[in-house]
């Protein structure tokens, strides 16, 4: 955390006057800590900056499911909005082993071309998430063999204007290679596979200018042969201003360290400044 | 499982509409559903009202004659919505040229339209497509 307090104490007093955003176009922030839905990373860079301004924003988020839950809070730094630096604490408790499981994520995310209004091809940008488990004790007792990890990904989303009936729709499309367990949780790796490239997808309707309702899906793979499930959600998300940003969605998370039918609830609230 | 499908389910129910949409001819143009040319004329006053108070883009318009403004975005609008007109002034490259419009002033007229086209009482769908019509002209408008 302290790279980044220096960070922001040397970006606050240059920050011009953000907000060249249209509302609602950053989307808002996934549990790894970059822009996007709730668990899918998208091209959006965070934060209302454009191309000549600065931007932060934090978050907090908490996911409930039956057995697990699992709290984030982060920060994020939109430079020209060509750059996206962010970082994020998970907290992933598990009530039945009396245990926690901490894990950090700084991730860097670059846009390469678009803009999901106005491009006439699709927003795309790449992003590297470096995540490190605080104890790993875990993650090697499971069968993990790291610690710690790279995910590299490769997102593309558009917003089409008056697309379904005069209403907007959004899509974004996100392939990540990784070797994550349970996005890190449980480790890196493991004995039934190694690093693979995963789909992930998000699809969105805004129902007026504030409010966008969607869906999630992101693909996962069961390298510890303990039948790692594929993750879903329904989310609505609240843009009321350019301010904050509050998420609640439903969530399908399968089968995690074997306990099955993990579904629950999701909820998630960004700041910007 | 119930709610794997009703993630499929609400999947499925998107795309479909959006190859629908895709397909479905509009039987009222734009032009009409705004209002025709009085509906354009509120909102064209509409826009220029906001823009008369707003502290972020006003010093463009400054050296602006109000109404050959008013004239042209009026026929402006009524050509790219599908009206019976023929857009004949200057260009968006001719007019926006030694301006150097940025990102967020371009957007920040955008609001200010939607702000305008909120107080005409257009509805969300049809701001969204006359929205649609409008975004590719800002590649001629900003940053010259």
């Amino acid at each position: 955390m302290k790279w980044f307090s220096v960070l922001l104490l040397l970006v606050l007093p240059l920050s011009a006057l953000a907000g060249g955003k249209l509302l609602a176009t950053p989307g808002v922030s996934q549990i790894e800590g970059s822009a996007g839905g709730g668990i899918v990373p998208w091209a959006q860079l965070a934060g209302y900056a454009s191309e000549d301004e600065w931007a932060i924003s934090g978050f907090c988020s908490r996911g409930n499911v039956k057995n697990y839950t699992l709290d984030v809070c982060g920060v994020q730094a939109n430079i020209f909005d060509r750059i996206e630096l962010s970082y994020a604490e998970q907290d992933f408790d598990v009530p039945s082993l009396n245990t926690n499981i901490e894990q950090d994520i700084s991730a860097i995310k670059v846009r390469l071309y678009g803009d999901i209004v106005y491009s006439d091809w699709p927003q795309l940008s790449v992003g590297v998430q470096h995540k490190s488990l605080q104890d790993g004790s875990v993650a090697t007792l499971v069968g993990a063999e790291h610690t710690s990890g790279n995910d590299v990904y490769v997102a593309m989303s558009k917003l089409h204007l008056g697309a379904l009936s005069g209403y907007n729709w959004f899509w974004n499309v996100t392939a990540r290679y990784s070797n994550a367990n349970q996005i890190g949780l449980l480790g890196f790796g493991g004995n039934k596979a190694n690093k693979h490239w995963l789909l992930e997808a998000s699809s969105a309707i805004f129902l007026s200018r504030e409010i966008a309702i969607g869906v999630e899906f992101r693909e996962k793979q069961n390298n510890l042969g303990l039948g790692e499930s594929h993750w879903r959600d329904v989310f609505i998300a609240w843009l009321p201003n350019k301010s904050i940003s509050v998420t609640g969605a439903w969530l399908d998370l399968g089968s995690i360290a074997g306990v099955e039918k993990q579904t629950g609830w999701y909820v998630s609230i960004t700041g910007y400044f | 499982m119930k709610y794997f499908a009703y993630t499929q389910k609400l999947m499925v129910i998107l795309l479909m509409t959006a190859s629908l949409s895709a397909c479905q001819s509009a039987p009222q143009s734009l032009y009409q559903k705004v209002g025709e040319q009085a509906g354009l004329e509120r909102l064209v006053d509409a826009f220029i009202n906001q823009i008369g108070q707003d502290k972020v883009i006003f010093h463009y318009f400054k050296q602006t004659n109000v109404s050959h403004f008013r004239a042209g975005f009026i026929s402006h609008l009524c050509d790219v919505l599908d009206g019976p007109c023929q857009y004949d002034g200057d260009s968006m490259v001719q007019i926006h040229t030694g301006m150097n419009i940025n990102e967020h002033d371009f957007n920040h007229a955008v609001e200010l339209l939607i702000a305008a086209m909120d107080e005409v009482g257009i509805t969300h769908p049809v701001q969204n497509q006359i929205l649609a019509k409008l975004a590719p002209m800002r590649s001629e408008i900003i940053k010259i």
